[in-house]
């Protein structure tokens, strides 16, 4: 397929809702439903005077700060208990539970806690991220390789060795899907935990828009997140496409054979 | 070749001890179910001697080299490598496993693979680059070296599992079936680059194999498992002369008369034939 043909196809449908919104919305008279016309007009005005530094920079570098932190707890913590039966028999019922609780809740217990400044909202979404990470870690650890594991024995890598070019190198398919999943999570958590109690950021200015009644803006916030969490996920996609190529070419040679 | 070749002249035929395997027996332990893979072996393997061991399939071979590696424990019995008890893998030692492909790191390039465990040795890097290439070009995978493994056929992962043991110059080289996915003529030339290390190198190699006439072309001893669970059915010396070539040896009368017995042999142990004890 030429990449022509590819990128069409690709933004085919993104196009047809656009088309349909815009159709749909054209001739709106209702406050709550603004034609995309008028919201799109906003949309400059709205974000890049100002606001884009003043707002959309700090959720940025929260989540960033919260979802790097999950990111390394996560691997640490499930190298760790992936690699230790014992760990794993004493852990896993406990992780599970904390598992299951939905990170949102933590807002107000956090609030408590570490008051309403950025600690605050940088671990709620660690709280949150972090399970993802863990878990998959935890599985791509212990789904290593039987005698990958033995020939590395043999050859007696050391500790460090081992680590880095067996148990992470290994784990790293898991490690990126669970990573992939605590992205989407880290911009959902970024958001609520802004529109509890802050002074700044996106989900900050979608709820000051909402109160104020000035809904094309609010419009466009969403809008904002949108694109966000999509330049966020080809970021994504690019270091992961680099690191695990190795993987890429490795299920497509099982695949044809 | 311009090393002068350690042939079994320079090698004193009562060799010490460089393993010695005592009432080795292995069990798994599954759930609810036991096997008794290796009941009883003991033999000794001279240093610089080339061993190879054959018995039907499921007779405990990759078992024995396994508890032999140090990969794992024995039920009861011992290993002594060096005049020291084996309870894990011993410095100096190099495996090829059976199951070739899955013993190379996918995320490495070929020579990646071969250099990671010199470079866990602390050879010079210099000296490392050396060894890769040699090894590399001695099973003819020069051309390959920054393939990633699963470009490459299974003979040719073979091959590179190969040339990470070869260039790692152990003392004791384990190879585990290593050629069994090769074709006839890369095989014949791998079983002349194991011949030819083994000389130069003077390491002592214990290889598995199914292929009879493998076993007496390369070893200057078989060892012939019973099937599982297994014993030693016979011990058989390779009175061959040191020179070999595939074509001279295996043309010599001796070697039909050797091929011929352990042949017998292999077809008792399949039978569930053992010795009488
Ligand atoms: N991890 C294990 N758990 C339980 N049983 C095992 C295990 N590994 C091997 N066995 C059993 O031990 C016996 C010997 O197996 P082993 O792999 O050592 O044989 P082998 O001689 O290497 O066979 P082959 O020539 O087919 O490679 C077999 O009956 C096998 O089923
Ligand atoms: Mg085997």
């Amino acid at each position: 397929m030429d990449a022509g043909r590819k990128i069409l196809l690709l933004l085919a449908v993104p196009v047809l809702l656009i088309a349909a919104w815009w159709a749909a919305t054209a001739g709106s008279t209702n406050f709550f439903w603004p034609p995309l016309a008028q919201i799109a007009g906003t949309f400059g005005e709205t974000w890049f005077t100002g606001r884009f530094t003043a707002d959309v920079l700090p959720s940025l570098a929260r989540l960033l700060v919260g979802y790097l932190a999950a990111v390394v707890l996560g691997v640490g913590l499930g190298t760790a208990i992936g690699s230790s039966r014992t760990l794993r028999g004493l852990l896993e019922p406990v992780l599970e539970f904390f598992r299951a609780i939905p990170s949102p809740v933590l807002v107000p217990i956090l609030m408590l806690f570490a008051g309403i400044g950025n600690e605050m909202k940088v671990l709620v979404i660690v709280s949150g991220c972090v399970w993802p990470v863990l878990l998959n870690t935890v599985e791509g650890v212990r789904a290593l390789d039987e005698v990958l594991r033995d020939t590395a024995r043999c050859y007696r890598l050391r500790r460090r060795s081992r680590l880095i070019h067996l148990v992470l190198r290994g784990a790293s398919p898991q490690i990126a899907a669970g990573a992939r999943q605590a992205l989407s999570i880290g911009i959902i958590l970024m958001v609520i935990s802004e529109m509890f109690a802050a002074s700044n950021g996106v989900g900050f200015t979608i709820i000051q828009f909402q109160r104020s009644f000035a809904i094309p803006q609010m419009w466009t916030g969403i809008i904002m997140l949108g694109l966000i969490g999509i330049v966020l996920s080809l970021i994504f996609r690019v270091v992961e496409a680099r690191l695990l190529s190795w993987y890429t070419g490795l299920r497509m040679s099982q695949r044809e054979g | 070749m311009t090393t002068t070749p350690i042939g079994a002249a320079a090698r004193p035929e009562t060799a010490t001890a460089m393993l010695d395997v005592r009432g080795l027996k292995k069990v798994y332990e599954g759930r609810g179910r036991t096997v008794e893979a290796v009941r009883d072996l003991t033999f000794t393997v001279g240093s610089g001697e080339l061993v190879c061991i054959v018995g039907p399939s499921g007779a405990g071979k990759t078992t024995l080299l396994r508890c032999i590696a140090g990969l794992l424990d024995c039920t009861s019995g011992e290993v002594v490598l060096e005049g020291e008890k084996v309870t894990g893998p011993p410095p100096g030692m190099a495996v090829v496993f059976q199951e070739y492909g899955r013993s190379l790191f996918p995320w490495m390039t070929v020579r990646q693979n071969v250099e990671l465990p010199l470079k866990e040795k602390k050879v010079p890097k210099a000296e490392r680059r050396r060894l890769v290439q040699e090894a590399l070009e001695a099973v003819g995978l020069s051309e390959a070296q920054d393939a990633h493994p699963f470009q490459l056929s299974g003979g040719m992962q073979q091959r590179v599992a190969i040339a990470r043991a070869v260039a790692y110059e152990p003392h004791l080289l384990l190879m585990d079936e290593p050629f069994a996915a090769v074709d006839a003529q890369t095989r014949a030339d791998l079983e002349d680059l194991v011949r030819s290390l083994w000389k130069r190198l003077g390491v002592t190699v214990l290889f598995v194999t199914h292929d009879i006439d493998e076993a007496v072309y390369l070893g200057r001893r078989v060892i012939v498992l019973s099937s599982s669970p297994t014993v030693v059915l016979e011990e058989v010396t390779v009175d061959l002369p040191d020179e070999r070539d595939q074509l001279t040896t295996r043309s010599l009368p001796r070697f039909a008369e050797l091929r011929g017995h352990v042949y017998e042999l292999v077809q008792q142990a399949k039978s569930g034939h053992r010795p009488a004890s």
